[in-house]
């Protein structure tokens, strides 16, 4: 049976060739244009002080979540981390929505209960956003093995950090997975950093996801995260395999973080010229030189730009303009009942 | 009407809840092919086969979490959690996911699940295989926590919690898994909530839970026979929610107070109970509120050593006999 590994590259092929198609690239280079704008936005207006708490930027990474997002059939699942505002945009939720979260106001994607760090979307399949390392890697095996168990075709897709790696639900999950043969997708982001400390310094393995992907039984997999159509490409050969119950598929994305962990890290951790020499090598930038490539014009991209950043800027007014959640909703569904009862 | 153990309870409940409702999977350590170590599954896995009762590593994490990620999306799973103090292990989900997930979502997700486990001592199994720890489970909002005495409450409060729409911790008792009781033939369903009067008195009210149920049943009866003390037993059952009402008017009867607790004495559930009825029942206590609990230390191993440090009929008869006189 042919690999993930085998199957992406054999749709690659060589050079330029067009497997992915022009309706499928303009797709996932809007995805990667909304979370930079929504996301550069986010840290502006926690500037403001408009974005409260905490927040954990994508700003680097976009090319994971879309090309994740573009590989995905409608009643696929996401669960993501903290770390979770670019695959809850990818899978379509609105900027407004998120926005709206994170500066806490009534319009926000939970109306202010969760926060930046529990984006949730189930219309979307957006099945949560987790705020403790590891916790969601042996959920997301539970949706797996109800589309297992009931016969549906959908898959689910677990997104983590490097720092996830090792904690022990990581491994108690892979191995779950991996033994119940359950349709599920493993996706670690390495962006070097487990917060501010380098991964290296605290990994026993230079991969410290595919390196281990053998004690699994499973494909050691490593690519680069910054370009969507490679991220694409192996998400598509992974979700295949699952949905022919093929089993689980880890993969470590190689990429990179633009800011620091979270709003109140300025990254001064980082080695003189790493940003830069990353930044060669952003995302965005990448897949607007591919379009071009492509024979897409400047003037399409600039409009997708153009109402990309539009729509960042009403969604912002929006939320601006939006009230504070109601007092009534604080003891709202803390039970199925809609309440919060725990006596009579 | 049939004897049964509470055991046999257990294995029933799992069966009726598993055979109306073909969204009812069950997975733990050693629960399908070897029937569960304190064999209380045992002929599950022949009765629905190894897509409904799957045998799991030894990954509590990944037990409750798959638990979790497979009611978000509509199944109804029971998870085994071999003994309770393993908890500690998964408590991230008990504390973190389960409980938090609907009210974070702001009602998106929901998480229609029950953990079974093996609570308690009696055993002999030492401090880390012997716990109580109901009150770990009793402080979380968005949890709901049972804890049946009998038989016919097994089956009755497990049906109720497969059906509940909210995550339930369910806690077995070791100690009780071998005591037999009449059940009613047919389906059996409880209602969570709902405390229990299983001994009618008018001098004093003893409120207990799961194995201190038969010893304050017994404490009750040594009262009556030695001092011609009437003590009202109730059997509080669930913890979460709590039948705060059934508690109240038993006060308001007799007048006195009094918890028997397994857990070690710090927070443990009859201290909340003791909270509630003094500030709502001031004026109807004739006493001091009185709790009677397992010491604030680890378990022991030894069988003297544990024989007297839980709560023993003899040492509830003498405290309560004692509060009433002075």
């Amino acid at each position: 049976m042919a690999t993930v590994k085998d199957r992406a590259q054999a749709k690659a092929g060589s050079g330029l060739n067009d497997d992915i198609g022009e309706e499928k690239r303009l797709a996932m280079y809007r995805t990667q244009v909304v979370i930079r704008e929504a996301e550069q936005r986010a840290f502006d207006l926690f500037l403001q002080n408009l974005v409260k708490g905490t927040s954990h930027l994508s700003l680097g990474q976009e090319a994971v979540a879309a090309g994740f997002a573009g590989a995905m059939k409608k009643g696929d699942l996401s669960f993501c981390t903290y770390r979770g505002h670019a695959h809850t945009l990818a899978r379509g939720v609105s900027v407004e929505k998120v926005l709206g979260e994170l500066m806490q106001r009534d319009n926000g994607l939970m109306r202010g209960k969760g926060g930046s760090m529990h984006l949730t979307s189930v219309d979307h399949g957006v099945m949560g956003s987790y705020a403790i390392i590891g916790a969601h890697l042996p959920i997301a095996c539970g949706a797996a093995w109800r589309a297992q168990y009931k016969g549906a075709k959908d898959v689910s897709v677990c997104f983590f950090g490097d720092g996830t790696t090792n904690i022990g639900a990581f491994h108690e999950a892979l191995n779950f997975a991996a033994v119940w043969k359950l349709p599920v997708i493993f996706v670690c982001e390495n962006n070097l950093y487990m917060e501010y400390t380098p991964i290296a310094d605290v990994t026993a393995v230079e991969h410290p996801a595919a390196d281990r992907a053998a004690a699994y039984g499973l494909e050691r997999i490593v690519i680069d995260g910054n370009d969507a159509d490679v991220v694409y490409r192996t998400a598509q050969a992974a979700y295949d395999k699952a949905r022919a119950g093929g089993g689980p598929s880890l993969i470590e994305c190689m990429t990179y973080r633009h800011s620091g962990h979270s709003r109140a890290d300025p990254a001064k951790y980082r080695p003189e010229g790493e940003l830069d020499r990353w930044k060669q090598r952003d995302p965005v930038k990448i897949y607007k030189e591919r379009l071009l490539q492509f024979g897409v014009s400047e003037k399409t991209i600039a409009g997708i730009d153009a109402e990309v950043r539009k729509m960042v800027d009403d969604a912002t007014e929006a939320c601006k303009a939006a009230p504070v959640p109601p007092v009534d909703i604080m003891t709202t569904d803390v039970y199925a009942d809609g309440g919060w009862a725990w006596r009579n | 009407m049939a004897e049964l153990t509470y055991r046999d309870a257990v294995i029933r409940g799992i069966a009726q809840e598993m055979e109306r409702d073909p969204d009812v999977v069950f997975l733990g350590e050693d629960v399908a092919k070897a029937g569960g170590v304190f064999k209380a599954t045992v002929g599950l896995f022949e009765m629905f086969g190894p897509l409904r009762v799957r045998d799991t590593p030894i990954s509590e994490q990944a037990i409750l979490g798959a638990a979790m990620g497979a009611a978000m999306t509509g199944l109804k799973p029971i998870a085994e959690i071999m003994f309770s103090d393993f908890i500690a292990v998964c408590f991230d989900y008990i504390a973190n996911e389960f409980p938090k997930s609907r009210y974070m979502s702001n009602g998106q997700v929901k998480c229609p699940l029950v953990v079974r486990t093996g609570n308690g001592a009696g055993s002999r199994f030492g401090a880390q295989h012997s716990q109580s720890v109901e009150n770990w489970c009793m402080m979380i909002p968005g949890l709901k926590v049972v804890a049946p005495s009998n038989p016919t409450d097994v089956i009755g409060l497990l049906a109720a919690s497969v059906r509940d729409p909210d995550p339930v911790i369910f806690f077995e008792h070791k100690s009780l898994y071998a005591t037999k009781g009449e059940v009613p033939d047919g389906e059996i369903v409880d209602k969570l909530g709902t405390a229990k009067i299983v001994r009618p008195g008018k001098d004093a009210t003893i409120l207990a839970l799961a194995l201190m149920v038969p010893r304050a049943l017994e404490a009750a009866e040594k009262l009556k026979a030695e001092h011609g003390i009437d003590c009202e037993v109730v059997d509080v059952r669930s913890l979460v929610p709590l039948d705060t009402q059934t508690i109240l008017g038993s006060l308001a009867k007799t007048h006195r107070l009094f918890t028997v607790e397994e857990n070690p004495r710090l927070c443990g559930w009859g201290a909340e109970i003791v909270s509630i009825a003094v500030d709502e029942g001031f004026y109807d206590h004739d006493g001091p509120p009185v709790r009677i609990t397992t010491p604030h230390i680890p378990l022991p191993a030894a069988d003297n050593l544990e024989d007297i440090v839980l709560p023993t009929p003899a040492r509830i008869a003498e405290t309560i006999r004692r509060s009433l006189n002075s």
